[in-house]
């Protein structure tokens, strides 16, 4: 079944099967991984990526099956096995604990615990030295909090590293780095694969898959849907596998500009630390368009999307909505009963309560209000009803809508906040970083819903970092920096460099 | 000028020492518990304990230091139960407190009632002596006040040194520390986060014990009902007080007993005649509160306390 591979087989997984009840995250899934090959482990978010990897690392033991590292079988459940045995790994969200020095989070648990002294000394040095070997440059005795979310990974990668780690997994290493981060963790991992390492990679990003692994394994809904060298395949052969059809081709039309539906006129914000506030920008979301807000993050999107979303108001300057000012009553409040819709940022942080469920989060904006709310009292009805459209009609594939939402994967989470914000037919639609993290299957999904609203008259306000998306989406492009907004581009009317210069800081007219 | 003299005798600040004593073997307690991510209010109702087991074993004829092994291994019983209910079953650690403090406070009640049906006022036992240390204790001011007190209070300076040490220069306290950091990173490196947090609300608790027995047996001679006194409760303040380290919580320690020796002796002063009293003995609790403000604000709190670990979970 597996493509013959000459190196001698590190891994094996075989049979894999878990079920978190009722649904069945693995179902019978093989794999093995050779000495010094990189497998990329390819599929949309719940596909089963992370929890496959979760039960080679001992995090969370199968129903059925068996993992064999050089031969030999792995007691299930049993991490401290699988570090014993040479299995390193780099969760999506990392394992860090942000208020210890880096040199504290790398040797925790590698001594024996009954000793009088850590031994700092040798592992500064070790330390120093995998740094230097691997090109994983950070400061061993820097604060885990005070380190950006690449230097954080590169910390992990030290961790298992210094745990003599022959097999190496990558869950979605590069969906929190920059372009040019990703580019020196690549760099990073082939140096490891040329001193013989293995890495298995999870990925949703074609592109990377790639250009860095030898094999790939595609995981679709619990199951394998395909393996294949990546020298035999093409990205579209592999999107075709990860959603079991090939994606429709991106060309969408522009539309014209309908009437201002909001407006923000010489709008000026306080600084927020070493972040820039806005200075004095005007900006017009029209009716019937996309607006899409591109720079590079930390601008001023963030001021920009809290005055939309009613969280932050003026310094300076207006906000009007439909030709009227929003006064001094703006709040989040206010903002959704002007109808505009949110999709925030931060899906787990401001757009969802973990541990609330389904339901309760597809009430959240709503819920004291009719039909939801009824004298005072939550009619549990007719929330589970909405709550079962929504999934029915998003596609939100979960255990049911009394699931507590942590239990979702970011792409099904994402579908329910799109649903429920959409739901009331807003007139403006902030979207902030809307398919960041998500696969194929769901960013295609998230558009063509954005799209739909344009088609019903919406203005849309897309932020992203993604120029890309921004350029392949929007109508009118205004591009951020330094809290200072260019004049809106027609979509085509730009290069993707022209617009780099904006974000430079370049074309403003107070530029230097 | 009545103010100074207080301010300069070797008695009151050998009152402050003295004062401090079972409040720093309690906040170790509660700073090891806390560390690992376990808020423990069952620390009240575990000095209770303490006080008691330690002092009706030497009553029933142990000697002192045995006495004091009692109200460890009493205390330690406690933390126990916490730990099964807080760490094993992951309840909610401020219900599982205050109902350790409660069932502790009354057990002992009980069991005081149980071994002396019969009298009115507790009996006394020989309390531990003051101990005092050749040539140090002849510096004036500072000799007596710190060189002439009870072993207890010289074990409770040594404890301080010793929490300090585990937590920051051996392996089990890196440990610990992630345990009430990052949970999910400990566990990442195979280690058992219920182990660690077991372990400490464990000897947490022992130490908080034996800051009761302080109590009976090297401050008063015997017990009595309420003679802890929202100790441990001050305890759990000046953990916050001190940041979540050892060294700036024995200083909470003893600003918060300076307080106190501070006030007893007012009362006796011309500035207490006119005075009720209880605004006196309201005194340090009101400077702690305020202490607490501006000390506290940008102390940076285990970010895993009170949370539950579950593994396997998502």
């Amino acid at each position: 079944m597996a493509p013959a591979t000459a190196a001698p087989v590190v891994l094996r997984l075989e049979g894999i099967t878990k079920r978190f009840g009722t649904l069945t995250a693995n179902d019978a899934v093989s794999l093995s991984l050779g000495a010094g090959e990189v497998v990329a482990l390819l599929g949309e978010n719940g596909a089963g990526k992370t929890t496959l990897m979760n039960i080679l690392f001992g995090h969370y033991s199968a129903d059925e099956g068996v993992v064999e590292v050089g031969g030999l079988p792995l007691p299930p459940g049993a991490p401290r096995a699988a570090i014993a045995a040479g299995v390193g790994m780099v969760h999506q969200h990392f394992t860090l604990a942000e208020n210890l020095s880096v040199v504290d989070n790398i040797l925790i648990g590698t001594e024996p615990l009954w000793r009088l002294r850590a031994g700092r000394g040798a592992a500064r040095a070790r330390i120093a030295a995998l740094s230097r070997d691997f090109g994983l440059a950070v400061d061993p005795e820097a604060v885990v909090a005070s380190l950006s979310v690449g230097e954080r990974q590169r910390v992990e990668i030290l961790k298992a590293l210094y745990r003599d780690a022959r097999i190496l997994v990558l869950d979605e290493p590069t969906a929190v780095l920059t372009p040019q981060e990703a580019e020196a963790l690549f760099a990073t991992l082939r140096r490891m694969v040329a001193q013989g390492l293995s890495v298995i990679f999870i990925s949703h990003k074609l592109h990377e898959v790639m250009a860095l692994a030898s094999r790939v394994v595609v995981l679709r809904q619990g199951r394998i849907a395909g393996e294949v060298a990546v020298a035999d395949t093409t990205p579209a052969a592999l999107a075709a596998l990860m959603v079991g059809a090939a994606p429709a081709p991106a060309q969408i039309a522009p539309a014209p500009a309908g009437p201002a539906r909001l407006r923000l006129r010489g709008v000026t914000t306080p600084n927020e630390g070493a972040r820039p506030g806005l200075r004095g920008i005007d900006l017009t979301l029209a009716g019937g368009q996309i607006t899409g807000l591109a720079g590079v993050s930390g601008n001023g999107q963030g001021a920009i999307a809290a005055l939309i979303s009613g969280l932050a108001r003026p310094e300076a300057g207006s906000i009007e909505i439909d030709g009227r000012e929003a006064g001094r009553g703006w709040s989040a409040r206010a903002a959704l009963d002007a109808g505009i819709a949110r999709i925030p940022e931060d899906r787990h942080g401001t757009g969802s309560i973990a541990d609330l469920s389904l339901t309760e989060n597809a009430i959240l904006e709503r819920f004291t209000r009719p039909p939801f709310s009824r004298r005072g009292w939550l009619d549990r009805g007719a929330a589970r009803r909405f709550a079962e459209g929504l999934i029915a009609r998003h596609d939100v594939r979960c255990p049911g809508p009394d699931a507590r939402i942590r239990l979702l994967s970011g792409g099904n989470m994402q579908k329910l906040i799109l649903g429920r914000a959409l739901s009331g037919d807003p007139g403006v639609i902030l979207a902030n970083q809307p398919v960041r993290g998500l696969d194929v299957g769901a960013i295609g999904f998230v558009h063509a819903e954005l799209l739909a609203a344009r088609a019903r008259g919406a203005a849309i306000l897309l932020i992203s970092e993604d120029l890309d998306e921004i350029m392949g989406l929007a109508d009118v492009i205004h591009v951020i920096s330094a809290g200072r907004l260019s004049p809106g581009f027609a979509r085509g009317t730009k290069t993707a460099a022209e617009l780099g210069v904006w974000m430079a800081g370049g074309g403003f007219a107070d530029a230097a | 000028m009545e103010i100074l003299e207080i301010l300069l005798s070797a008695s009151f600040w050998a009152a402050v020492v003295r004062i401090a004593s079972p409040l720093i073997f309690a906040t170790m307690g509660e700073l090891i518990c806390e560390r690992a991510g376990v808020l423990n209010l069952g620390i009240e109702g575990i000095m209770v304990v303490g006080a008691f087991a330690g002092w009706m074993a030497v009553y029933t004829g142990t000697d002192l230091w045995t006495g004091v092994a009692v109200a460890a291994v009493a205390g330690m019983a406690f933390g126990a139960l916490h730990g099964v209910l807080t760490v094993v079953f992951g309840l909610s650690q401020h219900v599982v407190g205050l109902g350790v403090t409660l069932f502790a406070t009354s057990s002992t009640y009980f069991a005081y009632r149980l071994a002396l049906p019969e009298v009115t006022s507790p009996p006394r036992i020989a309390p531990f002596e003051p101990l005092a240390l050749p040539v140090l204790s002849d510096i004036p001011i500072l000799g007596p006040a710190l060189f002439a007190q009870t072993p207890l209070t010289y074990l409770a300076f040594g404890v301080v040194g010793v929490v300090a040490w585990v937590l920051y220069r051996t392996p089990l306290g890196l440990a610990l520390r992630a345990a009430g950091e990052n949970p999910a990173a400990v566990a990442a490196q195979g280690l058992s986060v219920t182990g660690l947090r077991m372990g400490a609300v464990i000897a947490g608790s022992g130490l908080m014990a034996v800051g009761g027995a302080f109590l009976t047996m090297s401050a008063f001679s015997s017990f009595f009902f309420e003679m802890v006194n929202g100790r441990g409760w001050i305890c759990i303040a000046l953990v916050v007080f001190g940041a979540w380290r050892p060294g700036k919580a024995l200083l909470g320690a003893l600003l918060f007993a300076a307080f106190d020796a501070f006030q007893i002796r007012l009362q006796q002063t011309a500035i207490g005649e006119g005075l009720p009293y209880q605004l006196f003995l309201m005194l340090p609790f009101a400077l702690s509160i305020l202490a607490l403000v501006v000390m506290s604000r940008r102390a940076s709190v285990p970010a895993a306390l009170m949370m539950p670990w579950r593994k396997g979970e998502r």
